[in-house]
């Protein structure tokens, strides 16, 4: 019998494609292809943030002007504490009901009724954003109309809601992976079972918890078709506003706020990744 | 099951007030986010229907009086002057567009989406995680922010239109932005990562051996791609395939920002009527029969794959 594995391995050693039993022709080109594609426009939207000039295609000297100018524009100041102030509200409220929902879902006997549940968490996934969007806005203008209140709540509301299967996600995830035994040696020690959660599970579901609220944070930050329909005058959020912006032309101020606003979602993308690594 | 029943009969009051307990805690605990989801998220969408069959008000909002124009506009125009209806097209042929731009944009994900999913599965554990994480941020990244750095590699000015001038291989910029091309290319670019994603992960555990023995059944490598690896990989690309068609079909930022009038989406169409065109019936209309073709393409998905919670892992 031939050696398969040590051939595989000297099929490898060598590279020799003919050998390789993986091999396809054509798809590691097409692997490579597909990287640049998604990358080739984000580093050009990067790198002419940092251009001296005002055209958005030649390239003519490194500046952090545009920055400046960004950071003292008064409608990009705004919209970004809006679009803190409705993320992080949002991000608490979800992740504090996702929480509570994936307890039962995961530390319950299951029950009838747990899918519909299950379902019902799940349904803002389910539904074109546009639609819920134009749910949304008939819906809340109808309340607005019969009880008068206005304010920011609505927008909060409608992100929450949107929200909860984010944050629930790796929650959920994070409580199926842990190891029941410590639970279970909590209560053999006569832990009652709010002890046991205060000091046994909630300090190792942390990370999951972690996890959710900055997906949550970052999937209302970044929301733009909901935040479109619902926000109400005064209530412009930074990617409303980028839209504004974008409509009346390319400008480089808008590539400076869109090249800060990216490497925030990537750094809390980095961290959700690194926090998921971790827990093997 | 013999023990479960003696404990239950001896420990029965006991076990009936934890079970209680344990219920009144599981409605607690269940409470806030369900009645979030169903008040804002479920019950609105009932309320689309009913204001889909009413009057237009005249600045925005409804006038409550039934009506099944909505759902006439959609087919017929009446005229200014006598209200006789003629057939028009006009909706009709942003509904076929935008089906098969969302069509061509999930065709152009299987057909790059694949090989990369493949490409990342035949790597070793350590690049594999590389990989999935460089697939993984653009999925997580502002869409607006991704839609507009495409509008500035196709604009006549842009690095596409510039480069190509350099070389010499054209005179005059090609009109690349504000096409139907570059809606379905951007479409592709926003949600190639939907697409990546599930392939892989039906990928992932994939065995390579049996790669092995179809070589050694004489297969060569078109054919152990036909017969062993596609077909281990549709699950996958089934699930993709929902999950690009889907966001593709209700795409509002990207006609908005790279397709010019000609080029208008479903998503375009309805956000009109609740700006410009004031007619909110219209637009409920609009949606309900968005949502409509989303669950039919979900429920022919789910009886072809037998995937019963819907998509689990996407």
């Amino acid at each position: 019998m031939v050696d398969i594995k040590a051939l595989s391995r000297w099929s490898s050693f060598k590279k020799d494609k003919l050998v390789d039993l993986k091999y396809q022709p054509g798809f590691s080109q097409i692997a490579w292809f597909c990287m640049v594609v998604l990358y080739a426009p984000i580093v050009v939207l990067v790198v002419f943030s940092f251009n001296e000039n005002r055209s958005v295609t030649t390239w003519t000297q490194f500046s952090w002007d545009w920055y400046i100018k960004a950071w003292h524009n008064e409608g990009i100041q705004s919209a970004s504490l809006m679009s803190l102030e409705v993320a992080t509200i949002s991000a608490i409220l979800a992740t504090l009901m996702a929480t509570m929902a994936a307890l039962v879902t995961t530390r319950t006997q299951p029950y009838a009724g747990m899918n519909s549940a299950i379902t019902i968490i799940n349904q803002p996934l389910m539904v074109p954003e546009i639609v819920t969007a134009v749910a949304t806005l008939i819906f809340f203008a109808a309340i607005r109309k019969v009880t008068g209140i206005t304010g920011v709540g609505y927008l909060i509301a409608a992100h929450t809601c949107f929200c909860i299967p984010f944050a629930y996600m790796p929650i959920k995830a994070r409580l199926e992976d842990m190891n029941l035994n410590l639970e279970h040696a909590a209560a053999d020690l006569y832990a009652s079972p709010l002890q046991a959660f205060r000091r046994v599970t909630l300090p190792l579901l942390m990370p999951g918890i972690v996890s959710g609220a900055m997906l949550a944070f970052i999937v209302s930050i970044d929301d733009v078709v909901i935040s479109l329909f619902v926000a109400g005058p005064g209530e412009t959020t930074l990617p409303l506003f980028i839209l504004g912006q974008i409509r009346r032309g390319v400008t480089p101020e808008v590539n400076a706020v869109a090249t800060v606003f990216l490497l925030i979602s990537v750094i809390l993308v980095t961290i959700i990744f690194l926090v998921g690594k971790n827990k093997k | 099951m013999t023990d479960l029943t003696v404990n239950n009969q001896t420990l029965s009051s006991s076990v009936q007030t934890q079970e209680q307990r344990q219920q009144k805690v599981r409605r607690l605990l269940l409470a806030p986010s369900l009645i979030t989801i169903l008040i804002i998220g479920v019950l609105p969408l009932s309320v689309v229907l009913v204001y889909s069959f009413l009057e237009p008000g005249a600045f925005g909002g409804v006038k409550w009086n039934f009506s099944t124009n909505a759902y006439v506009q959609l087919f017929f125009e009446a005229d200014i002057f006598d209200g006789s209806l003629s057939f028009t097209t006009a909706y009709l042929e942003i509904f076929w567009r935008s089906i098969s731009l969302a069509v061509m944009a999930t065709l152009g994900c299987v057909l790059v989406g694949f090989p990369t999913a493949y490409f990342i599965a035949t790597q070793p554990p350590e690049r594999r995680n590389i990989f999935l994480f460089l697939i993984t941020i653009p999925f997580w990244t502002n869409l607006l922010i991704r839609t507009y750095a495409m509008l500035l590699i196709l604009r006549d000015e842009g690095v596409i239109n510039i480069g190509l001038q350099n070389i010499g291989i054209i005179d005059q910029a090609i009109p690349l932005l504000y096409t139907e091309f570059a809606v379905s290319l951007g479409l592709i670019y926003s949600f190639l990562p939907f697409m990546v994603l599930p392939i892989y992960s039906s990928m992932e555990k994939f065995d390579f051996r049996l790669l092995e023995a179809g070589f050694d059944l004489y297969a060569n490598r078109l054919k152990v791609l036909w017969r062993i690896i596609i077909p281990i990989a549709k699950p996958g690309i089934a699930a993709g395939c929902i999950l690009v068609f889907i966001p593709s079909l209700g795409a509002y930022i990207t006609p908005e920002v790279l397709g010019g009038g000609k080029s208008m989406m479903i998503g375009n169409l309805i956000y009109s009527q609740f700006g410009a065109a004031r007619n909110w019936p219209f637009g409920a209309a609009i949606a309900l029969i968005l949502m409509a073709v989303v669950l039919i393409s979900l429920m022919v998905y789910m009886r072809r794959t037998g995937d019963k919670g819907g998509l689990s892992h996407g």
